[in-house]
Order: structure tokens, then C-alpha cells, then sequence
């Protein structure tokens, strides 16, 4: 049977799980609303929750999907689409640096050919790898030979693993059959606005049926096309991630309301990313000095659109050539040239091996949980705290804190520990900010925190962090974070309950906005 | 005047090549050019010229005015 014809026939049995899919997405509403836990039950957050099984068996080993999962799995995107059909004003292209890390850049440019030798080559080397994206540096869908030449070839050399593809959506109803027929398992569509009038002030243009676009015009194209596409791949039983990039005094206010808009379209969960705007990045908004959010104005829409949907937090808005677990980058590793060069024995059955011991150690991390969470039943209290956790994956606490090059963030509650987000601290590229001390701009990206739980710390940084009014944590050193931060906050309860320590409110925190060194 | 690219400003993402009704456009050396032996600035197809349109560059691909106006064949 060639490639097509079982993809054809595979379609015809994917159509008869569609209805059942598109069901229980149906009735899946929000998550954790009945339990009156908050929202740590969550599908995006934690274990399965409340999420209908047929979803959670398509999702729980994606980590752009699963808060929980990324701790474990990998992904990779490969370059092989460089042209776009849309302009936006926080996208420059043009500008690339392998020490960077955001949408859009890359440091080589493949064929499909090379594509998929890469990507066997990162399968054998990282078994934890089980998805494959398409995000550009430019849009996939303009690209749709290159892009379903990829598709095809991997489909046929590595078939475990999952595909899916990030795009702007303006070409994306002309396409939605071939994204069905070649089993594309999940599409993320960038969605900034759903009213024009807001879409004029983020995209210059747009090219479209050969005429390029401008104004109020090009934007009502574009997000009608959007929410048709979306219409459409949500029809078909295709799961659908928004993106929308969170622009302080231009749709920040209004991403409430897209939220509703591809909620009732069936979207499956929704990313809302802070905007990236250094001036030295060239692009629109980081000329005309236009800000991105702060920790806390991200956190407060994310919060205010969570009662709709799922929320995703986890995104670390990586290249469109990254390589490896969210947070790291491996795609050093992995230049053209390397790989041309490697011998690659693609082995499913030792990727299998791997993925099962990778399940073990998720369930005793969630049995570790559980034990903890019961400790803290009964307890009743208003006081939230954020927690910043140095961690290299796994769900542990395995950092040293003068090594992290991110810190991720759970607020602490009588409820549980609940993952919202990360703040990225590595150091700056060459230029301009390398005298700063960077143990000040650290405090200043988990200023909002109580305490820091790392690994290891230093005698020197432990001192300013108290200072600053963050307890440093290294009591937990190699063991699993939420375990951890529940049983650190219990006992903090119990500090402010027998007036040992008077519990204060933090102030608000910096989202790193500088190019940042990926490579380890 | 047919179209040129001007390659120090090409950012060879391949946006204009398959926009081009004349197949005019290919990769070289890295970045894109148009050969004017081909190019009918659109004429007779669109009404702008399709590389200028896609080209997420401004004043990439200009009139090459060292050369003559293109004639459409009577």
C-alpha cells in the first residue's frame, strides 16, 4: 500500500472516532470547575483531571500540550518553511543568532529530505522525542509543498511519531484536507484579535489571492479565514491550540474576548504569550518602543480567561528550529552538517523501552503528590504564594541555582501546587547588558515569589535572595517539585498560623525581553 | 523594466519564487534573482507585480531601471 492509500484508509477510520472526539470536547467545559480545587486538576496542568480520556490519550506525551508531560517529552521543529504570506509587526525575520531563542529564528534552512534524516537522527539520539512540529520561520501553509513533503517522508521512516504544525491561518482552509489526510495530530493558529479595527495595528499586510492587502481590509481576511480554519479542523476531530501574543494597549484587553471566540469554536486550549519587543531584535513594535506585559499583567489574563478554557503556561516561544525539552536547546547538536555526517539506526522498539520507564517515573511522581496533597486536606486559608523551582525536567528539583537558565513558577494554595508559568534568567547575548549583575536581574524575574527551591545555592546569592525577601529552598534537593512546594508551603501555613512569621504580599516581576543563550 | 532583487537585502525565505508567473525567479549563490530575460512585470497576469507584493522586505525587489521597459508581445 503506498503512503497515500494508507493514509486514506487510516482517514476513513479516523472519521468514525471524530464524533466521539469532538463529544467529549463538547462536554468537557474549563477544567477543575466542579471539584472546587482551583484549577490544579486541569488538563494543561497536571495529570489527566477531568479531561475526557479520548482527549488525554492524544495530548499526555506532547509537552507543548501537557504542563505535566513536558517535564518528560521532547519535540523538534524543522525549518523547511521559510516564506511567509503575512507581515506582523513583532515578527523580523531577518534576524538570526544561534545564542537566541524565539519564533521565527533559525540557524539553517532544510529541505525536506534533510528534514527527515534530522529528524531520525534526534529520534535515535533523544528517545523521549515524540513530536514533530512544522513553525516556520515562516508560515507552513505557504509553504504546503515543502511542508507535506515532510510530513510524507517522516510518516513513512518513523510513523510513532506525532506531527503537527503551527500557522498564521490565512491559507489555512485551503488545506485542512491535506492536514487531515497525512494524520496531522494537532494545529496551533496564531490568533492576536477578532476585530479588524484591533488586526490593523498588528499586521502591516497580508498577500492573499495574488493582491497584498493592507489596514482594516487585510485583518478582517485574515481572522475570517482564522476562524474558518479553526471551524474547520475542530470539525474533523483535529485538535487546535491558539496562540495569541499578549500586546499591552493594543489587544490585551480584547484577548478576552478571542478567547470566547475560538472556545466556541472548539478550540482545545489557549496559549497567551507575553510579546517579545527588544529594540536590537528590528522588528516594529521593538522600534517604536512599544512594551510587552509584566509577569503579572500575563498572569492576571491568563487567570481572567482561565474559567473558559484550558490555558496553556509552559510556552517557552522557541525557535522554529529547537530541538530537545521545552527549556533546553539542543539544536546545537544537530546542524545539517552533523547530521549528513551521522549514521542513524532508527529503533522504535528501544524508543518504546525508553517512553515505558519514562511512564513509570510519572506515576510516582503523581503518587508522590497525591500522598502530599492528602497532608494537606483540612487545611483552609486565602494566602497564595508563587514558588520559582530550578529544574532540569523531570518533575524534579535537580538544579543548581547558579546553573538555571529558567525558573519555573507554581502558586501555592490550600488547593495544591499549581504550575503559571516560567521565568527565563540566563544570561544576556554579547551587547549591552553583560555588566549587569546578573543575580539582581534574577531577583527581578522572580520578584513576585516567596522562595526559590533549587538543588544547591551558594552562600553569597542565598544572602541577597533573603535580603530581597526570597527564601532559598535546598531542603528538597532531587526530590519531585509539587511533593516539595506543597509540603514547604504547609509548613509556611503553619508558621503564619502560629505567628512566627507575618505573611506579606510580593510585588510584581520582569519578563526577560533580552536575546537569550540556548546553548548549554 | 523588468524586476530586480536586491540581494543584500534578501532574506532568501523563497516567498517570490513560486509566486512568479513566468518562472522567473531562482535561487543563487543564497539569495534570490529574477531573470530579466523572462520577467513581464506581471503584466497580463496580475496587477502588481506578485514579488513586490510577497516580499517581506520593502524596496527588495525594485525596477531595474538600467534596463528597458518590458513589451508586451502584439
Amino acid at each position: 500500500m503506498d503512503v497515500s492509500a494508507q493514509h486514506d484508509a487510516s482517514s476513513i477510520g479516523h472519521v468514525a472516532e471524530v464524533g466521539e472526539i469532538m463529544q467529549a470536547i463538547a462536554e468537557h467545559k474549563g477544567c477543575g470547575t466542579s471539584g472546587g480545587s482551583g484549577k490544579a486538576s486541569c488538563g494543561s496542568q497536571a495529570g489527566q483531571g477531568d479531561l475526557p480520556t479520548e482527549i488525554w490519550e492524544k495530548v499526555k506525551n506532547h509537552p507543548c500540550y501537557s504542563e505535566e508531560a513536558h517535564h518528560h517529552y521532547a519535540r523538534m521543529h524543522v525549518a523547511v518553511a521559510p516564506a511567509c504570506n503575512i507581515q506582523c509587526n513583532y515578527c523580523n525575520r531577518k534576524y538570526d543568532c544561534a545564542n537566541e531563542s524565539r519564533p521565527g529564528v533559525v540557524s539553517e534552512k532544510l529541505t525536506p529530505e534533510q528534514a527527515a534524516k534530522k529528524v531520525l537522527a534526534v529520534a535515535s539520539t533523544i528517545p523521549q522525542m515524540t513530536v514533530l512540529g512544522i513553525a516556520g520561520p515562516g508560515d507552513p501553509l505557504a509553504n504546503p509543498e515543502k511542508t507535506f513533503k515532510t510530513f510524507e517522508l517522516i510518516s513513512q521512516t518513523a510513523p510513532d511519531i506525532k506531527l503537527c504544525l503551527s500557522t498564521n491561518g490565512l491559507a489555512l482552509p485551503d488545506h485542512v484536507d491535506a492536514i487531515a489526510r497525512f494524520n496531522v495530530d494537532h494545529v496551533t493558529i496564531t490568533i492576536n484579535m477578532v476585530d479588524p479595527e484591533i488586526g490593523a495595528k498588528i499586521y502591516p499586510w497580508i498577500f492573499y489571492k495574488h493582491k497584498r492587502y493592507t489596514g482594516y481590509e487585510a485583518a478582517k481576511i485574515l481572522t475570517d479565514r482564522q476562524l474558518q480554519g479553526l471551524e474547520m479542523l475542530t470539525e474533523r476531530g483535529i485538535l487546535c491550540k491558539i496562540n495569541s501574543v499578549m500586546i499591552p494597549g493594543i489587544n490585551d484587553q480584547h484577548l478576552v474576548e478571542v478567547n470566547r471566540a475560538v472556545k466556541s469554536r472548539g478550540a482545545f486550549l489557549h496559549n497567551i504569550m507575553p510579546l517579545i519587543s527588544s529594540p536590537e531584535h528590528g522588528t516594529v513594535f521593538g522600534l517604536n518602543g512599544q512594551r510587552g506585559p509584566s509577569a503579572q499583567e500575563l498572569k492576571a489574563l491568563q487567570d481572567s480567561c482561565e474559567g473558559e478554557m484550558n490555558m496553556m503556561r509552559h510556552c517557552r516561544q522557541c525557535r522554529a528550529d529547537a530541538v530537545g525539552l521545552l527549556g533546553e536547546d539542543r539544536s546545537a547538536e544537530f546542524t545539517t552538517e552533523k547530521i549528513m555526517a551521522m549514521e542513524v539506526k532508527y529503533d522504535a522498539e528501544t524508543r518504546k523501552a525508553y517512553q515505558e520507564k519514562v511512564e513509570e517515573e510519572r506515576v510516582a511522581k503523581v503518587a508522590a503528590k497525591q500522598e502530599e496533597l492528602a497532608e494537606l486536606a483540612g487545611a483552609s486559608s486565602d494566602i497564595k504564594v508563587l514558588a520559582a523551582v530550578a529544574t532540569k525536567g523531570s518533575g524534579l528539583i535537580n538544579e543548581h541555582f547558579g546553573h538555571a537558565k529558567e525558573f519555573q513558577v507554581y502558586e501555592l494554595s490550600t488547593a495544591g501546587a499549581k504550575f503559571v508559568g516560567h521565568r527565563r534568567v540566563d544570561l544576556y547575548c554579547q551587547g549591552g547588558y553583560g555588566e549587569e549583575d546578573s543575580l539582581e536581574t534574577i531577583i527581578r524575574a522572580i520578584n513576585d515569589c516567596h522562595a526559590v527551591f533549587v538543588a544547591k545555592i551558594g552562600g553569597c546569592p542565598k544572602g541577597d535572595l533573603i535580603k530581597a525577601g526570597i527564601e532559598p529552598v535546598d531542603q528538597y534537593a532531587h526530590e519531585f517539585i509539587e511533593k516539595s512546594a506543597i509540603a514547604w508551603f504547609k509548613a509556611y501555613l503553619d508558621k503564619v498560623n502560629r505567628g512566627e512569621i507575618e505573611h506579606v504580599e510580593r510585588g510584581d516581576a520582569v519578563i526577560r525581553q533580552g536575546a537569550l543563550i540556548s546553548a548549554a | 523594466m523588468p524586476f530586480k532583487i536586491i540581494a543584500s537585502q534578501c532574506t532568501s525565505c523563497s516567498a517570490c519564487e513560486p509566486e512568479c508567473p513566468n518562472v522567473a525567479i531562482s535561487e543563487k549563490g543564497g539569495t534570490f534573482v529574477i531573470d530579466p530575460k523572462k520577467c513581464t512585470e506581471c503584466l497580463g497576469y496580475f496587477d502588481e507585480p506578485q514579488c513586490v507584493a510577497v516580499c517581506p522586505v520593502d524596496n527588495t525587489c525594485v525596477v531595474d531601471t538600467s534596463l528597458p521597459r518590458y513589451q508586451a508581445p502584439v
